[in-house]
């Protein structure tokens, strides 16, 4: 059994995108924070901090999660993946990225790396969605610019494809 | 918008869990999603001197058909349960429920368990429950395993008739295999905790069960015989509602009084 104490720090280790990386937290430490300041992993973008805007959105062993209703140490030895993962070294789109941005489905881009996330993992189980399907899984992150329309227009391009 | 200092333990079975509970008690949370525990510690609502970790215990994360009843583990997230091949011939009213059930990200984590643990009395598991007249599994250390049936568990808004040493193992739904079904609600936003909720099932023989959330502290349900337009009616005026943000006591009567006859008619297999 795992037991961490309250303001100890323990080392937290994990596979970033691909990359086995550790860091310390406290166990209250959520995964965001612990993302953004343990590994400098900023990519992933904090909104509400209580599950409502999304924007948080990681996978966790390629399941899209809230990183922020989730600790850090709960995602010890998991596999995380973040929007850093998602363009080729050189900087290439992948193609939901690429139809994301064909689409005018990001403005501030604030809200985008959570939704690109959450349409990784909904893509990946669900490769021709429907429209409403599509509008379903969006309904699970705000967008303060109301991109809405941009964003299904783009995750429509991308399954009609058939790629992502 | 940090949690306060807790203490965490992840234990690897049911037994570590329990002792932990036997020996903290109220002190401790258990935490399966977090959908609504982490929520409450995030904006510092509640606090915890231990969160134990059950996600991660393989005999708490499975279903099982047992004949009968479904039973669905402690750690079976809420999109691993609407994932089940068998979830819409045996249980329809859950399949109906679920997808109204927070967002596809939350489902990813939340617990069907947990939700009823949770006890909001507009969410969507604890009402498809209550009608169903399903039950939740407990066990402890010291005095082992109770079944406690729906109606006797959720009490009162947050509130169950779980102890403090005790563990909600699973839940457990009866099979309506060949029952109609149907689950509506209004809310703000999809994925929302419903104003109103409404759900019913319907035997061959047309005996109706109707249950509405979000208009009491806990789930209520009753027998629908006879002119349902009228039987709600009269209901609905018994029903005090209650009043928030959201809407008023009045309005959530009235989206009772609409939406229960539309469900009713969909569970005896009428188009609406």
């Amino acid at each position: 059994m795992r037991r961490v104490n309250k303001n100890e720090r323990v080392r937290i280790s994990l596979t970033l995108n691909g990359r086995k990386l550790a860091a310390e937290a406290e166990p209250r430490t959520l995964l965001s924070d612990f993302l953004r300041q343990g590994l400098g992993a900023t990519g992933t973008h904090v909104g509400c901090e209580h599950g409502i805007c999304g924007a948080c959105t990681v996978l966790i062993d390629g399941v899209a999660t809230r990183s922020c209703l989730t600790l850090a140490v709960q995602a010890e030895g998991r596999e995380v993946t973040t929007v850093e993962s998602l363009a080729a070294a050189d900087g290439t789109l992948n193609a939901l990225q690429a139809a994301f941005r064909a689409n005018h489905a990001l403005q501030c881009g604030f809200c985008t790396p959570g939704i690109l996330m959450s349409f990784t993992d909904f893509l990946a189980r669900n490769p021709k969605p429907t429209s409403e399907e599509i509008r379903d899984v969006l309904s699970g992150h705000l967008c303060r610019c109301t991109g809405y329309a941009g964003i299904v227009k783009a995750v429509e391009e991308v399954a009609g494809r058939g790629a992502t | 918008m940090k949690p306060r200092p807790f203490d965490y333990a992840r234990p690897d079975t049911a037994e570590e869990a329990m002792a932990l509970l036997a020996e903290y008690g109220d002190d401790a949370r258990i935490l399966a999603g977090g959908q609504s525990l982490i929520p409450m510690l995030n904006l510092r609502l509640i606090d915890a001197a231990l969160l134990i970790d059950i996600s991660r215990v393989a005999e708490l994360d499975a279903i099982r058909d047992l004949g009968g009843k479904i039973e669905i583990g402690a750690a079976v997230t809420q999109n691993k349960a609407m994932a089940w091949p068998k979830l819409a011939e045996k249980l329809p009213l859950l399949a109906a429920a679920l997808p109204f059930v927070g967002h596809f990200q939350t489902r990813n984590k939340g617990t069907v368990c947990g939700s009823i643990a949770h006890a909001d009395p507009s969410s969507e598991i604890p009402l498809a429950l209550a009608v169903l007249g399903g039950e939740i599994v407990l066990r402890s250390k010291q005095r082992g395993e109770r079944v406690v049936a729906a109606d006797a568990f959720q009490k009162d808004m947050l509130t169950t008739a779980r102890a403090a040493d005790e563990l909600i193992a699973a839940v457990r739904f009866p099979v309506t295999a060949g029952q109609g079904a149907a689950f509506r609600e209004v809310a703000r936003r999809h994925g929302d905790f419903a104003i109103v909720a409404v759900a019913a099932t319907a035997d061959r023989g047309n005996a109706v069960r109707l249950g509405v959330g979000g208009m009491a502290g806990r789930p209520l349900v009753r027998a629908i015989n006879g002119d349902a337009k009228a039987a709600v009616a009269a209901w609905a005026d018994e029903l005090e509602g209650y009043e928030d943000l959201h809407a008023t006591a009045a309005l959530r009567r009235d989206l009772f009084r609409n939406l229960s006859p539309l469900v009713i008619e969909e569970a005896k297999g009428v188009k609406v």
